[in-house]
């Protein structure tokens, strides 16, 4: 058996300032000065370290992020003067996918590393939007050898990226012929990916790559941070490049692009994509060739296309809220759907076993990373989580993000975004940042092993396209509703 | 199913404890919140302009106002007991009373604090309300379901519809009503075991738990006649008065599982998995292994303890039997429960424990659960448990032994009306958890895990903390509790002019869905 596979987290708590969901308010004029006053009876010493704060105005932590609403001061102060309320601010945060409370957690696994973890029953609506309205199996009783996640038996998180022949080949004399046989294994099913906005730059770019050598996995990068980048992390980097452009690379380019194992070239025209793979094959002869697409409707057939034309790995970039992204920047169907379909179409040509698919974008929760797996993908791209984790607050107009694809170059960041400052600060302190996303990345991979463990999956690469072992929300309904008379909303309202 | 050798109904008397049992009055009575401020859906603000001439207090129809005799000030108002704006429907209200315009009535933002969509901050403060008076919470709190968008929260019994086409029946009289249940359908000889309302308590540790709420939940059931459960962390001797109204849980760490703990009790369940965690162990974090918790459980106090998943005497339907072959070996009179959570074939798993020889499944849907459990685990694993009911019900009726088992349900049942919809989707009664703890002062604030634990001394073995509230108290929240929802499932019967709750299982005619099921939402 191979060694463990293991994460490294180390506590890193976050430098960035926090917001708290619940604010209190305190009305002091009509404090009795109790000597038993509940404030010195929180379990959580939200008021020592408030108190703290207020000495010292430095100190990292904001109080309130602490509070966990448990009334217990609110029910007992002698004079109830005490009233808690949520904090509008936390409300303000993000969007309608990227939810406070995503944003919230991402914060605190980034903080420690480790799975959240709370009581009292799940909380959130019933269903929701895309990956909401999955749900996992799990394996009641019927299952050898399994010692739940602690124990001996080891569950396996590696896929494969690269082209996979159905059968090895040799030349006439009997010789393999190695080029068929480049892979890339990755420890954990998850690259990192470029946010999916104009927050680029080289020192983000480190931060990730560092992240993805700790990790044993790989970070893309746009070719020209790439290049910036120290030579001994080139290695776990996926430079992202134009086709033109590995034709005639820059010096420092070059450098990057033959140290790679993996390139990913921006789709072109046919022809452009041949020659691009043949100059990176002269190059990087070990490098694996990949084309990241802009997940559009029926992006199959562009799929179905370029496997043809002998490129087996394909990184498909949906927009930040994980949906297609539609001609005039309209919102197609989530990724959830988007994949199934891809996987399903990808089977049918006969060829699914052959390809890689990386799924991007969207990717907020671990959670998703299992669900997307499920729908078909192999492996998943985290962007805009990476960036939560180092404090940022997905500001939707700060960065073009409502602009599908995100990804306007050049735009300037937001001058008011608290985040940008934050990232800068960050990125400056390179080692802070990178174990920050290790940290996230690593609680990441429990939870997925929770849920492979639940459903009684030794390896991560046979639950891709499980999905008889997933419960869709729209047919489970049917099954379970379809033979109740159906009221009209509002009737109740 | 009639059984030979048993009345139906009347408890045989085999199975029954040795040891002297306690009576505990089955009896509403006041047991207002533990802690000084209560929280209502109102705050009621008195501004410096009161000059305490005492207008509001005659005015007030709830005892909101108090001005007790040689008081000059009026007391600071209980607002937890107001009923907001609907007041002035009913006559005059103190805000338009005041000579001084002293007063404002605003929604309190505790309230808002407190909650989320699946237990909402009504649901909160009407189970309160429930466990302080006894009784059915009045109209201006949503006592029924959440807000959840989905599930029971969709699902509503047609007479609560206008509109619907349905023509109520003629309304049963409360008195000639029927709650009760008779668990052993099997028909094996064994004893009968009747319960009086459709409903018991789910299985929380010690440990997990206080010895306090343990022991309410335990004298709450022995006064309503029905059940509760030890959870997985043994048998604490203080329940022993109450044997009869205990479940003994096997579950996959054996913790504190004796031959004398099997023997004692009525039923046993057997713990597959359960619904807040499906497919993973339970897990008791190191600082709440006291060196108590420690000895009832056979383990070394501060460690973490882990039970594995799943069992690992039971890889097949044959092992499983075997499994309860055992226990119905050690304790012959004892009926056998079998725990299992909601995967997709759920179905599969029920109809396998019935032919193991089960007399109870108890499906624990994933939304609910008390203990402490990974998040991720919470929300997306196994199913909820409305999918799960329909499921197994219409697949056991299709196998023709529906009527050979009795099928409980569990995993967020919030409320009387959530429990009495499972029962028309297909169960025969309901398990329930987070709304015990609610009703002794759960804020579902969700730190059961971290450090001491629970800070309101619910679930927490913290000695100080336990002490937050006193185990009559609690009881009779508990109590309490249960007769509302008993008004409550009296009262639904009544409007669907039925005589016994077991008339309801399956009725899935008399529900209706508010929208069309299956349609997904966007952003
Ligand atoms: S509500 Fe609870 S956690 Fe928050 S400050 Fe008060 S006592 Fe502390
Ligand atoms: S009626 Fe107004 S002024 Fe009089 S006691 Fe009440 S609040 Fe004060
Ligand atoms: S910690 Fe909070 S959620 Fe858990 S039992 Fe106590 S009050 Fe309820």
């Amino acid at each position: 058996m191979p060694d463990r596979y293991h994460i490294k987290t180390v506590a890193t708590p976050g430098r960035f300032y926090r917001v708290g969901k619940f604010g209190e308010v305190d009305w002091r004029e009509d404090c009795s000065r109790c000597f038993d006053c509940v404030k010195l009876k929180c379990c959580f010493d939200v008021y020592k370290h408030e108190t703290e704060h207020n000495r010292d105005p430095r100190t990292a932590t904001q109080p309130l992020y602490e509070c966990k609403a448990c009334m217990s001061c609110v029910q007992g102060c002698t004079k109830g003067l005490l009233t808690l309320s949520v904090n509008p601010e936390y409300l303000d945060m993000g969007d309608e996918y990227w939810k406070p409370d995503v944003l919230f957690t991402t914060w605190n696994q980034a903080d420690t590393g480790k799975i959240p973890v709370s009581g009292a029953g799940y909380r959130g609506p019933f269903h929701g939007f895309g990956f909401d309205s999955i749900w996992t199996d799990m394996s009641e009783i019927v299952r050898p050898t399994r010692d739940g996640i602690h124990g001996r038996e080891y569950i396996s998180t590696s896929v494969d990226v690269g082209p996979k022949p159905m059968r090895l080949q040799f030349t006439p004399d009997g010789a393999l012929v190695e080029s068929s046989l480049k892979v890339l294994e990755l420890p954990v099913p998850i690259v990192l990916d470029v946010p999916a906005w104009a927050v680029r730059g080289a020192e983000l770019a480190e931060a990730r790559a560092r992240a993805a050598q700790e990790l044993g996995t790989i970070a893309a990068a746009y070719v020209e941070d790439a290049a910036k980048l120290p030579a001994e992390l080139l290695a776990s980097v996926a430079p992202v490049v134009g086709c033109a452009d590995v034709s005639k690379p820059g010096k420092q380019a070059e450098g990057a692009l033959k140290a790679a194992k993996l390139v990913e070239l921006l789709d072109g025209t046919d022809d452009e994509v041949a020659k691009a793979v043949e100059a990176l094959a002269a190059l990087n002869p070990q490098a694996i060739p990949a084309v990241r697409l802009t997940l559009v409707p029926g992006v199959y057939g562009r799929i179905v296309e370029l496997a043809k034309r002998g490129v087996k790995v394909f990184h498909l970039c949906a927009d930040p809220h994980g949906c297609e992204v539609l001609k005039g920047g309209a919102q197609g169907r989530h990724i959830k759907d988007a994949i199934r379909e891809t996987h399903g179409k990808l089977v049918e040509a006969g060829i699914r076993d052959e390809v890689t698919l990386i799924v991007s974008g969207g990717i907020a929760l671990a959670e998703h990373m299992a669900k997307a797996i499920i729908c078909g993908a192999d492996a998943v791209g985290a962007d805009t989580a990476l960036l939560v984790a180092l404090g940022c607050r997905v500001c939707a107009g700060a960065h073009a993000l409502s602009v599908h694809g995100g990804a306007k170059d050049g735009a300037a960041p937001c001058p008011d975004c608290p985040a940008d400052g934050v990232l800068a600060k960050a990125t400056e302190d390179l080692q802070y940042a990178a174990q920050r996303m290790v940290n996230l990345m690593g609680a990441w991979h429990s939870q997925l092993i929770e849920v492979l463990g639940a459903m009684g999956i030794r390896e991560v690469r046979r639950l891709r396209g499980e999905m008889g072992r997933a419960i869709f929300m729209e047919d489970i309904e049917k099954d379970a509703f379809g033979d109740l008379e159906q009221v009209p909303e509002e009737v109740n309202a | 199913m009639a059984n030979a050798n048993v009345l139906e109904g009347t408890p045989h008397e085999a199975g029954r404890s040795s040891w002297p049992q306690e009576k505990v009055e089955r009896k509403v009575a006041p047991a207002p919140d533990r802690y000084r401020n209560a929280i209502g859906k109102y705050k009621i603000y008195r501004s410096a302009a009161c000059n305490s001439c005492g207008r509001c207090v005659q005015v007030c129809k709830y005892g909101v106002h108090k001005k007790p005799k040689g008081y000059a000030l009026t007391l600071r108002p209980e607002d937890h007991l107001c009923v907001g704006p609907a007041c002035s429907e009913q006559g005059e209200m103190c805000v338009a009373a005041c000579p001084q315009k002293a007063l404002k009535i605003r929604l309190n933002p505790n309230a808002d604090a407190m909650g989320d969509p699946r237990w909402t901050s009504d649901l909160i403060i009407s189970n309160w309300y429930q466990a302080e008076t006894g009784h059915t919470p009045p109209d201006y709190l949503q006592y029924r379901h959440g807000e959840s968008g989905g599930g029971f929260d969709k699902i509503r019994f047609k007479f609560e519809v206008p509109g619907t086409g349905y023509t109520p029946p003629e309304p049963v009289p409360t008195e000639a009503i029927d709650t009760g249940l008779d668990l052993n359908r099997s028909g094996d000889g064994r004893p009968q075991v009747h319960i009086d309302i459709p409903l018991y308590g789910g299985g929380m540790s010690f440990g997990s738990v206080s010895i306090y709420t343990i022991l309410a939940k335990a004298r709450s059931a022995a006064a309503w006649n029905t059940f509760s459960c030890t959870g997985e962390g043994g048998y604490p001797d203080r329940l022993m008065p109450y044997d009869d109204h205990m479940i003994t849980q096997v579950a996959t760490g054996l913790f504190g599982v004796r031959e004398d703990t099997i023997k004692r009790v009525r039923i046993v369940e057997f713990k597959y998995a359960q619904g807040a965690k499906p497919g993973l162990g339970g897990h008791l974090l190191g600082d709440k292994n006291t060196p108590e918790v420690a000895r009832m459980r056979g383990a070394v106090p501060g460690n973490a303890l882990f039970s594995p998943f799943p069992f690992h005497s039971v890889y097949s339907v044959e092992d499983h039997k075997k499994h309860l072959d055992w226990i119905k070996e050690v304790n012959p009179d004892c009926l056998v429960s079998v725990k299992v959570s909601t995967p997709t074939d759920v179905d599969m798993v029920a109809v396998g424990s019935y032919y193991a020889g089960a007399h109870i499944i108890h499906l624990d849907g994933s939304y609910g659960g008390t203990g402490a459990a990974p998040d991720i685990a919470k929300k997306n694993i196994a199913m909820p448990i409305e999918y799960g009911i329909p499921k197994v019900h219409k697949f056991l009726v299709a196998e023709g032994i529906r009527d050979k088992v009795t099928l409980i349900a569990s995993g967020g049942i919030r409320t009387a009306y959530d429990a009495m919809k499972a029962i028309a989707l297909g169960a025969d009664g309901v398990v329930i958890g987070t709304a015990e703890l609610v009703a002794v002062g759960c804020v579902r604030c969700a730190c059961c895990e971290s450090g001491r634990g629970c800070p309101r001394g619910i679930a927490s073995t913290d000695t100080e903390l336990a002490e937050l509230m006193t185990l009559d108290w609690a009881t009779q929240r508990l109590v309490n509790l249960q007769n509302a929802w008993h008004e409550q499932m009296l009262d639904i019967l009544s409007r669907l002019g039925m005589k016994s709750v077991r008339e309801l299982c399956g009725r899935s005619d008399l529900l209706c869905y508010l929208g069309t099921p299956g349609q997904t939402k966007t952003l």
